[in-house]
């Protein structure tokens, strides 16, 4: 009896995007060989969307993805086995057994981010190989939101997979004693990728809202795998609070909106609320960290209706906290804007006046902001003539140059 | 096993005169016997500066001769170690413990083809 099938290359696609990196893990950790494993994931995907479009989804697709890419390696190691190949017959010995549905369920998913993330390998190469590897992204995906020629960032990927092969990087949790500071550079690259998006360092456009999006995947996909870490718990919680005010921060023309003159009624509730629960979590925890403390900021935010009610006292006592456990100019600055809202634009000043931050725009549009405040329109037009010129992002470029002429006026 | 060469950069000419070779050597020595009595040790040694180096190359069958070293630079080999190591991370713990003992020189990690591992 044949059956009418609903399920199109679309519904294909998603479960693509969901399981590929389960699928890519389990086959990693049983074959040892990553361009294997995504050879033949990629293979059970292509014999997947014909046979499902026609016979309905199975009912576990990631164990028909997992069970159908095994054979295929089986198969293919069998045969290069035959042809008298000693390495391809060890690993088809080891790949060999029945696959348990233990194995199937089990998720290798985190050894793969570990392996993925691990410091002998440039950040570069650790940010592409988490989207490829973890996030399902295609290497002509990773090259456009990156800006690269598809063939650099093939080379990228290539040469890191081979480095992973060849040196023999590990697929393993690190040890506890490791952990904190491994964790930080897993932490870093899904903020990065984050990052990129949300403020994308080159080209026109101010957001890249695929690049948002699979950073805050990624963030899910660590909490699911870490539940009891905090600071990944805060970094979900303060990719989701940044999130919320996406839309709110690029006006209708493309033009960047500041926090304090955004339409607070577009910022996305829904983020809001998860991003803030999380944030109450880690409260709970009492092992404050970096990504934790930046999310409570983000938090305070969002509790206000409209800007004159932000709890600016509340947000720097959090940056004080900030700069003890993770000095760095950067944090310093923000810092600055928070202390000129409760002590006003002159005490600021004195702090960003000592800030070795010279090649950094914000620290020069700032600057100019609170010489503006200060009334000081020349000093202030000078600040916002250096930022323009450091910003690289175009949007920013006209945010700041808007700013610049409206001193003109004044004067 | 996996074999890991450890190569040990160091900046060309006489060593700093408040060094104490003697403790230095003392430590790679002691180390050694760490990575013997855990069964990670291959081969190790240092080597005489680099203006000793001898280049040879060989075009159309003739060979060639010159005084080395083959890499311009202000920093060369020094020695090396080559350690049996179960991966990557465990040949780096190798290396962090010879440039602790070599500070604030540079060690560079580097993986064998698996045919030399015997």
């Amino acid at each position: 009896m044949s059956q009418e099938s609903n399920v199109s290359t679309a519904d294909t696609e998603r479960v693509f995007r969901e399981e590929y990196g389960r699928a890519v893990a389990v086959l990693v950790r049983r074959f040892g060989d990553i361009d294997v494993a995504e050879e033949a994931v990629q293979d059970a995907f292509a014999t997947a969307v014909q046979r499902w479009t026609s016979d309905g989804l199975p009912p576990s697709p990631a164990g028909w993805i997992i069970t159908t890419a095994r054979n295929r390696i089986i198969d293919r190691l069998r045969r290069e086995a035959s042809r008298d190949d000693r390495h391809a017959q060890a690993t088809w010995m080891r790949g060999r057994d029945e696959l348990d549905e233990e194995e199937i369920v089990s998720d290798e998913r985190l050894r793969l981010i570990f392996t993925c993330c691990h410091p002998a390998l440039a950040l570069t190469s650790q940010v592409a190989l988490t989207l490829r590897l973890l996030g399902g992204l295609t290497t002509e995906e990773i090259a456009r939101a990156f800006l690269v020629p598809e063939a650099t960032m093939a080379q990228r990927l290539g040469r890191a997979k081979g480095k992973i092969r060849d040196a023999r990087i590990p697929y393993r949790v690190p040890q506890a004693a490791d952990l904190p500071a491994r964790l930080r550079a897993v932490l870093a690259v899904v903020y990065l990728v984050f990052n990129e998006g949300y403020t994308a360092s080159s080209g026109e456009r101010l957001v890249r809202e695929d690049l948002c999006a699979e950073a805050i995947r990624l963030g899910r996909q660590l909490r699911e795998l870490m539940p009891d870490e905090p600071e990944v718990m805060g970094l979900l919680a303060l990719m989701l609070l940044i999130e919320s005010r996406r839309t709110a921060r690029v006006s209708v023309g493309g033009d960047l909106v500041l926090l304090v003159h955004q339409d607070r009624s577009r910022w996305n509730r829904a983020l809001i609320r998860e991003g803030q629960a999380l944030v109450r979590r880690c409260l709970a925890r009492r092992e404050p960290g970096p990504y934790q403390l930046q999310a409570a900021i983000n938090a305070v935010h969002s509790d206000a209706a409209t800007a004159v009610e932000t709890d600016w006292s509340q947000i720097l006592t959090l940056y004080n906290q900030l700069l003890a456990i993770a000095p760095s100019p950067i944090v310093a600055l923000n810092r600055a804007v928070a202390v000129a809202e409760v002590d006003g634009p002159l005490t600021a000043l004195g702090l960003v006046d000592d800030l070795d931050l010279d090649r950094y725009y914000l620290f020069h549009a700032i600057r100019a902001d609170l010489l503006q405040r200060l009334g000081r329109m020349t000093e202030a037009a000078g600040a916002f003539d250096v930022a323009i010129s450091r910003a690289e992002n175009a949007a920013e470029r006209a945010f700041l140059r808007s700013r610049r002429s409206g001193i003109d006026v004044a004067n | 096993m996996k074999q890991y060469l450890l190569s040990i950069y160091q900046p060309d000419g006489p060593p700093p005169a408040d060094l104490d070779l003697t403790a230095i050597m003392r430590d790679v020595h002691a180390l050694r016997d760490d990575m013997k009595s855990a069964g990670a040790w291959v081969f190790s040694g240092g080597l005489h500066p680099a203006s000793t180096a001898t280049v040879v190359q060989v075009k159309d069958g003739e060979s060639l001769i010159t005084d080395g070293p083959f890499t311009e630079g202000k920093e060369h080999l020094g020695g090396f170690t080559i350690v049996k190591a179960a991966d990557l991370d465990a040949a780096l713990e190798w290396a962090r413990k010879l440039a602790t003992v070599l500070t604030p020189l540079s060690i560079e990690v580097r993986p064998f083809h698996d045919e030399s591992t015997h």
